[in-house]
């Protein structure tokens, strides 16, 4: 493969498009509302009315707006459809030919849309992630070509470190100088880790952009590596993202048919594997030390950093471990340069974040958004707010790692220090949105739930404090705790916070500590007269 | 390498290089509680016990997996490390049904003698009193898993000393526990080798040689490493 | 100085403790001189009086005239020790815990493990009625100090003993089992 044969591709598969194209959404999402079968009638309807090579019926990734799937969109006009039923089959073709048709349509001019800026997802929704042709025919793989051919490993790095990312799994962490880390620790073989574990309750930013761009998370990949002397790659996607599996088996097969992974890639000597571990359903395999654990083989649980996996990490050897998120931004660097990526975002967070916008709001769905745009924006704006208009009263981010932001701190940015200044965390992208009839106490306690079913059992003020800080929530849940019992609360959140091995346990208390925090009163009303001590 | 220089609770203390925080806390005579940690097997680092307080570290550092640095700056024993020790100890204690008096263990038990060490007088944490199973289907020995507090001595020193590793952790959370083989009645294993060494290496009475009664288990973990020391001296 | 008030009780435990507590022999003389026992099972009182300067509670909270004693005698006492393993973990008395509420241990131990055709004794008002969980003093009132131990041995009681009485914070002696 060289830079002629894949243009060669590109130009053969432009040429062959059908001008008028049905393209619906594929990604799991839709498909649980009927994308599938809304496909199929397409098709047969097509096939009845003999225009099947006529018009394109194409499969593409998620467009945003999960909520309001299946989502159909027509070529070229570029209109959009929402709640697509099979029997609107009809509808969508009159559509395309400029007839009337009454399916309901995304309105492309809401904020959800014009206040997204698409840099991750810019192919999503564009192109078909069953084919890599697809992706070529938008630009993919010029950017590796581009680093194989015409920059230096320490090159690329310095652009990576130059445009600001930094780490989208959550923490944060400056991307550039981790590859450059990775790149300068000693080990006879290097790996590279695409961390695809994502977990975190009302998440879905990785899931999307596997199903939706798998290439361009692999091209990321492929770049890292090269930048950092890996020549082995691991995915590693829980088991819950079947679709995501299939798709990025394909792509890699794919990849590797048309030499651009495997050995020699672009006819240089850089070769670069990449393998996929599917995860068995462990939360704590996010974190990077259960993450290599269990691409060992052994049980999934974290171990003390450091070493950090950067110096010694799978197999002992220097690994670099970035999050599906991480890995899509690096071709956009790539191709316009660090300076054009960091003048995106905040002084200290740069680029675009996705956000699954979940919980008690309007507008639901995935959303590209540049960093610094406020809470405010984000859940008044593009969220259009509750769907009943009770007023929001909190935002929760990050997670079960990550905290509540009440609607009074609204205006504060979104960029990794800001949510850190309220107590919350950036996180891998949750966003879940509560309404004036939620209870906080419940909030705290639903992802205390979770953290304990999660913790690996290792260390034991995870594994014992998760479960007596789930059982205080419940007595207070059920008026039955002392006053006593709330500094108990406090007390037992800053041994985990402290005390914990990895970061499940030590942020396992956050969603309790920030309601405690904002929502205190909520907690008081629940203590009851009637004491453990109440004699 | 140079020997490292390091003050441990205000102390100049000096270390070989690529030694533990643990073994140079121990060898300027200071005590710190330790559960998982046993001389002779890898550290895993999971009890919590041992963290201290590292000047210019943000968070707190397991003495037995830090390796000692030039000038290290240490506490061992603040207020707040006291503090965090005592309630590990009482979650532990909460965790599952830990009955000193009708233990096999009592007297010689290294969670009965933390509790006094740490100053854990009482728990304020509601017991969970799980259903725990004891398991006696081996013919010398037993397991109470009401007794085991996770610590995987058993499977590291099945692991790394016998080289067998029938010992493994199973289940998540609360819920996990120790298990011969893939999870079958230790009497079916068909890997034990019945050397005992999981019984050697237990801090509590949750692994026992069938037999004894309260109090009558003896505790022996430091055989363990006289069992590395012999093999690397080829005594 | 006018003479101390010290009672003990005795709820779900063996009586244990209360053996350790005599094996004090010729001491419980010297004690008998500056304290009065105004409520013990081992001396005739019926009720438990007040201005208690100091009681002991052996044994953990079992059933409903444990939790009402627990009750009356910290409403009486100036200073509440937890007595004994059963007192400050719930100990031999709590083995019944994992078994499930006080329905199925009486389920299991009188009719599964005792006679299938028997019946489950059930007298309220003469036969005190079993709490679904049996749990240490501490949990139901606030309790000073603790003495581990099962059970404590008569030089500790002593110890614990002289230093209230002569109002001196006791030293740390923590041994369960």
């Amino acid at each position: 493969m060289d830079l002629h044969e894949l243009e060669a591709i590109a130009e053969r598969e432009l040429a062959q498009r059908p001008r008028l194209r049905i393209l619906h959404c594929s990604a799991t999402g839709c498909q649980a509302s009927g994308a599938l079968e809304l496909k199929r009638r397409l098709e047969s309807l097509l096939a009845e009315m003999g225009r099947q090579t006529e018009i394109d019926v194409g499969a593409v990734g998620c467009l945003g707006l999960c909520g309001r799937g299946p989502i159909v969109r027509i070529e070229p006009s570029g209109e959009t459809f929402e709640h697509v039923k099979p029997d609107d089959a009809a509808e969508i073709i009159a559509a395309l030919d400029g007839h009337a048709c009454h399916v309901a349509r995304c309105d492309q001019n809401h904020p959800f849309f014009t206040r997204q800026l698409l840099i991750v997802r810019r192919h999503c929704g564009l192109i078909n992630p069953d084919r890599i042709e697809d992706y070529i025919a938008v630009g993919g793989y010029r950017s590796l070509y581009h680093v194989i051919h015409e920059m230096t490993p320490t090159e690329v790095i310095q652009a990576i470190t130059r445009s600001g990312l930094r780490g989208r799994g959550g923490a944060g962490y400056p991307t550039g100088l981790k590859w450059a880390t990775v790149a300068k620790s000693p080990g006879e073989r290097k790996f590279v880790i695409c961390n695809a574990d994502e977990g975190d309750p009302g998440a879905f930013m990785d899931r999307s952009i596997l199903e939706s761009d798998p290439h361009l998370v692999l091209e990321g990949m492929a770049i890292a590596a090269y930048a950092v002397g890996a020549e082995q790659g691991f995915i590693y996607v829980r088991g819950e993202y079947p679709l995501a599996i299939e798709r990025l088996q394909k792509a890699i097969a794919q990849a590797r048919r048309h030499g651009l992974l495997g050995t020699q890639i672009f006819e240089s000597g850089f070769n670069f594997r990449v393998d996929i571990r599917v995860g068995a359903g462990a939360f704590v395999c996010g974190e990077e030390t259960a993450l290599i654990a269990s691409i060992e083989g052994r049980r999934g649980q974290p171990r003390p950093r450091p070493p950090y996996p950067a110096e010694s990490g799978l197999w002992g050897m220097p690994t670099l471990i970035n999050n599906v998120e991480t890995f899509a931004n690096v071709t956009a660097i790539i191709e316009n340069g660090p300076e054009w990526y960091s003048r995106i975002g905040t002084e200290k967070s740069k680029g675009t974040k996705i956000f699954a916008l979940t919980g008690k709001i309007r507008n639901t769905g995935l959303i590209e958004v540049p960093m610094g745009i406020t809470l405010r924006e984000i859940v008044e704006e593009m969220g259009g707010g509750t769907p009943d208009g009770t007023p929001v009263k909190a935002v929760q981010t990050g997670g079960p790692s990550g905290g509540c932001i009440p609607a009074s701190l609204f205006d504060t940015p979104v960029d990794y220090e800001s949510l850190a200044a309220v107590g919350s965390i950036m996180g891998s992208g949750g966003m879940v949105v509560m309404d004036e009839h939620t209870n906080m106490v419940d909030v705290a306690r639903f992802y205390m739930e979770f953290c304990k079913d999660e913790s690996c059992g290792k260390c034991i003020p995870c594994r014992v404090g998760t479960v007596q800080l789930f059982n205080m929530l419940t007595k207070l849940r059920n008026r039955q705790a002392h006053p006593s019992d709330l500094s108990r609360i406090e007390e037992l959140c800053e041994l985990m916070r402290e005390t914990s091995l990895c970061g499940l346990g030590q942020s396992a208390p956050n969603p309790v500590l920030s309601t405690l925090h904002y929502f205190r009163h909520e907690y008081e009303e629940l203590i009851g007269a009637e004491g453990d001590h109440g004699s | 390498m140079a020997a490292k220089t390091l003050t441990i609770d205000g102390h100049l203390v000096s270390a070989r290089p690529g030694e533990t925080l643990l073994a140079a806390i121990r060898e300027a005579g200071i005590t710190v509680p330790t559960l998982c940690h046993l001389d002779g097997l890898s550290d895993v680092g999971a009890c919590r016990l041992c963290l201290v307080e590292i000047e210019g570290q943000r968070r707190l550092q397991p003495a037995c997996m830090t390796m000692v640095s030039e000038g290290m700056v240490v506490h061992t024993n603040t207020p707040r490390l006291q503090s965090y020790r005592r309630q590990i100890i009482e979650l532990l204690f909460a965790e599952r049904n830990h009955v000193c008096a009708v233990c096999v263990a009592s007297g010689h038990c290294e969670l009965q003698r933390l509790a006094g060490m740490v100053g854990m007088d009482h728990v304020r944490y509601e017991y969970l009193s799980p259903n725990c199973p004891v398991d006696i289907s081996h013919p010398r020995f037993g397991i109470d898993h009401n007794r085991c507090v996770l610590c995987t001595r058993c499977v590291r020193a099945c692991d790394e000393i016998e080289g067998v590793h029938t010992w493994d952790v199973a289940g998540r959370g609360v819920n996990a526990h120790v298990i011969t083989d893939l999870n079958q009645p230790w009497g079916a294993s068909t890997t034990c080798t019945s050397c005992g060494k999981c019984q050697l290496a237990c801090p509590t009475g949750a692994i026992f040689p069938r037999g004894v009664t309260v109090g009558e288990r003896p505790h022996a973990s430091e055989r363990i490493a006289l069992i590395v020391e012999a093999r690397k001296q080829r005594w | 100085m006018s003479r101390l008030r010290i009672a003990t009780i005795w709820l779900g435990g063996c009586s244990g403790c209360h053996m350790s507590l005599l094996d004090l022999d010729e001491w419980l003389i010297e004690l008998a001189a500056r304290a009065d026992l105004v409520y013990s099972p081992i001396a005739d009182a019926k009720r438990f009086p007040p201005n208690v300067d100091l009681t002991l509670i052996e044994g953990a909270i079992a059933n409903d005239e444990h939790l009402e004693l627990a009750h009356t005698a910290r409403r009486h006492s100036k200073i509440v020790v937890s007595f004994g393993d059963c007192a400050v973990t719930g100990n031999v008395t709590a083995l019944r815990n994992p078994l499930g509420s006080a329905q199925n241990v009486l389920q299991q131990v009188y009719i599964e493990h005792g006679d299938p055709g028997g019946v489950i004794p059930h007298d309220p008002g003469i036969v005190p009625v079993l709490l679904d969980k049996v749990v240490p003093v501490h949990q139901v009132i606030p309790v000073d100090y603790y003495l581990p131990g099962c059970p404590p041995s008569a030089p500790r009681i002593r110890a614990l003993l002289e230093a209230l009485i002569e109002g001196r914070e006791p030293a740390a002696d923590i041994r369960f089992g």
